[in-house]
């Protein structure tokens, strides 16, 4: 590996603490952003404002039949099999990490603090987790911009994932690429990209690379079901294909490309079908359930190891917040859609019913576990917080590995042509 | 010395770099089986096989990001566009994900990966063919940006390209690939960044890159056959990084210069040129510094017009014969 790490330590300091610039876009796009109609005053009141728990409490009976109904299934999965009681209750533990992190970002963001986009993971916890459960010593991962969640779960720290959305010295890409563009190429994750589908031929090129130099393992191409539609994926399907280059697509079916429903964007009904046109095997599941998706995802990643055969894996979720902070979340989905997922299909509670029966959960345990991620969550916010801003000479470092190695340099000539 | 063309000095570039490094691999459409389309990987699937050597369907974005994210994991591949035209199918990944990886991961990855294959009008393929991109690349900070214009410096700077940890685009020429120079038997890099002056004088400065320098070359006989001037000749041979010095050099010794560039002129590479000289030469200049560039339109197809478009010996004498 080329790779060079070269974390930076910067430190901490409580000495400078930037001003918040006055945000109020998330808010205004709130009250804005709905269409005029007879809706209650409370449905335009920004709820942004107070703080956030998705967990409903209340998750229905019938919900709850269901889901045990659908455990019997994939519980039974070798891969599920396998699962100590320490193991499920880390799976657990992992989700409820992902959700609190998430939930103090958006309180982070409303202060002002976080530039541009944040696109929360909120909802589809169960897939991340999931995924990062299953990879072996040589698989990878790379995503798309929606990439808190997979970053936290192949292990970063909130510290690191929370300084780098404030722009912050102390964040993973040293607070140089922000929310969509998360790093951590010493756990196998390769980011964390902007571009719908940019990423799908860099997971092929990564899976490339291990058949290449004959190393066995696969990597993992998350994407969110908006990028089905861009030339690139196809393009990269069909190399896939050609060349049995071990890639698993696993496509995030949160069901819309920003605002735009999957009925009003895609033609046919299950995405993952398309991988018949190349000929490639495809899998179709239910996002919220963790034991399904690890075993049809290991399944998927096997067959990409062990036979060289690539496949889509498609699964189907929903992201509770709006796509990211300036989406209104009122002109393309009800209010009424959002609560049914919450209240009945919510990954977290599923899988929280799930432990509660199988006697590895209790209440005093999922106190501890969500009382720990919301206290890690907030100390990675005061982490942030009291980081530094990097230095201005930052602007002008890693864009070629040369001037970051002068002395292995072999060019020669002007690389920069404005410089501090 | 023997002599190579400019296409075979390219093949023994890259059959010595996959001799040397088994992480090198060329990938690209029709550089096997058909020993490319130019010719330029010609004999190689045969010598190296399929592993090495890996012909490509028409699928530029596809297989450039590939490259891209292999080379991410220390394979460097080399990846041929048939036309640096095509380049604009596969621009998301190239200035997207190559140049603006390493960056947005905070130093933690570098991409090893050279695209390479010809940039040039002339050849009477009309306006999708004929584009010289090497201004748009060298536009974003984390490119390397490579326009040799002999059989020495394309080999030499080849090598240096493939060795090189971070992504080169090579933009040829397939005007310059029958073109026979001096090349030696002997290993040589030549080191990126270097412009080299391809001929002496003291009268005026032609500067130029990629076949640009050939059209130079000439210009500067006519000069001194029909006008007694001395020009200098300085090929750039690479964009980014530039070789300022030697441009201030040679601007420091003639007092006058003309840039040369078959790229259209708006926000053109001499025009960045331009800026430095009169920004760090500016007392050194006893004349305005000037242009000459492709006609600013869309590359014509019709034979006789294109070789107008295109910058010649005689534009180049008649612009420096203003300022002499």
């Amino acid at each position: 590996m080329t790779s060079n790490k070269s974390k930076n330590t910067g430190k901490a300091s409580a000495s400078k603490t930037p001003s918040p610039e006055k945000r109020t876009a998330a808010t205004k796009a709130v009250t804005s952003g709905g269409k005029k109609k007879a809706a209650s005053p409370k449905a335009q009141r920004p709820k942004e404002n107070k703080r956030v728990s998705e967990r409903s409490p209340e998750f229905s009976k019938a919900a709850r039949t269901e889901v045990l109904e659908h455990n019997k299934t994939y519980v039974k999965d070798p891969v599920n099999a396998s699962l100590s009681k320490e193991d499920k209750i880390h799976l657990y533990r992992e989700m409820i990490r992902i959700r609190r992190f998430e939930e103090r970002t958006l309180r982070v963001y409303q202060q002002g603090k976080v530039g541009g986009f944040l696109h929360l993971y909120i909802g589809q916890e169960a897939i991340a987790v999931a995924c990062a459960s299953i990879m072996e010593a040589n698989d990878h991962v790379i995503t798309a911009y929606r990439d808190h969640g997979i970053g936290l779960a192949v292990g970063m720290s909130m510290n690191e994932c929370m300084a780098e959305l404030q722009g912050k010295f102390t964040g993973c890409s040293k607070g140089k690429g922000g929310s969509m563009h998360y790093f951590a190429p010493d756990k196998r994750y390769w980011g964390g990209h902007g571009i719908v589908a940019g990423q799908t031929p860099l997971g092929l090129g990564l899976a490339f690379a291990l058949k290449y130099q004959e190393v066995k393992g696969c990597c993992v191409c998350m994407l969110g079901e908006g990028a089905v539609n861009q030339g690139v994926f196809h393009e990269s399907l069909n190399l896939a294909s050609l060349w049995r280059i071990p890639v698993v697509y696993l496509i995030e079916n949160n069901g819309y490309s920003m605002g735009t429903s999957q009925a009003r964007s895609s033609a046919g009904a299950i995405l993952a079908q398309r991988a018949e046109a190349y000929e490639m095997g495809w899998d179709h599941g239910n996002g919220n359930s963790i034991y399904e998706v690890r075993a049809k995802l290991a399944k998927a990643m096997k067959d990409a190891r062990d036979n060289q055969r690539p496949s889509i894996v498609e699964f189907m979720t929903y992201r509770y917040r709006g796509h990211s902070m300036s989406d209104p979340d009122k002109s393309y989905r009800t209010k009424e859609e959002i609560e049914n997922y919450k209240k009945n299909k919510d990954p977290i509670t599923l899988f929280e019913v799930t432990l509660r029966e199988e006697g590895i959960l209790d209440d005093e345990a999922i106190k501890s576990i969500h009382a720990d991620a919301t206290a890690e969550a907030e100390r990675s916010a005061q982490f942030a917080d009291m980081s530094p801003f990097p230095p201005p000479e930052e602007l002008m470092t890693d864009i070629y590995w040369e001037s970051d190695h002068p002395k292995q340099r072999q060019s020669k000539g002007t690389l920069f042509f404005e410089t501090l | 010395m023997r002599q190579l063309t400019y296409r075979q000095a390219l093949n023994e570039a890259l059959d010595e770099e996959i001799a040397r490094d088994p992480n090198v691999v060329l990938i690209g459409e029709e550089v096997g089986q058909f020993d490319g389309a130019y010719k330029v990987t010609e004999g190689l699937l045969k010598k190296w096989g399929p592993k090495r050597v890996m012909d490509a369907p028409i699928s530029e974005a596809g297989f450039i990001g590939m490259g891209v994210g292999a080379s991410m994991l220390g394979v460097r591949p080399v990846m041929e566009l048939m036309f640096w035209s095509f380049s604009y199918v596969a621009f998301d990944q190239i200035i997207n994900n190559a140049a603006n990886v390493r960056y947005m991961s905070g130093g933690q990855i570098n991409c090893p990966i050279v695209i390479r294959g010809p940039a040039n009008g002339g050849t009477a393929v009309g306006a999708t063919h004929s584009h010289t991109p090497e201004n748009f690349i060298a536009n974003t900070p984390g490119l390397k940006v490579v326009c040799p214009a002999t059989a020495y410096d394309a080999k030499g700077l080849l090598k240096s390209a493939i060795r090189d940890n971070d992504p080169v685009c090579f933009m040829e020429n397939t005007i310059l690939y029958n073109d026979k120079w001096d090349v030696p038997e002997e290993e040589y890099l030549i080191p990126i960044g270097k412009a080299d002056i391809k001929r002496e004088g003291s009268a005026i400065s032609l500067i130029a890159h990629g076949r640009a320098v050939i059209t130079c070359l000439q210009a500067a006989e006519i000069l001194a056959k029909e006008h007694g001037v001395e020009a200098e000749v300085l090929d750039l041979r690479s964009i980014r990084p530039l070789d300022e010095e030697a441009i201030l050099e040679t601007v420091r010794k003639t007092n006058r210069v003309v840039l040369v560039e078959e790229n259209k002129p708006f926000c053109g590479v001499d025009a960045q040129i331009a800026s430095l000289i009169q920004d760090k030469a500016f007392d050194y200049l006893d004349a305005p510094i000037k242009r000459v560039s492709a006609i600013d339109a869309p590359q014509i197809y019709s034979m006789p017009l294109e070789k107008i478009q295109l910058p010649d010996a005689r534009r180049v004498v008649n612009k420096a014969l203003e300022i002499l």
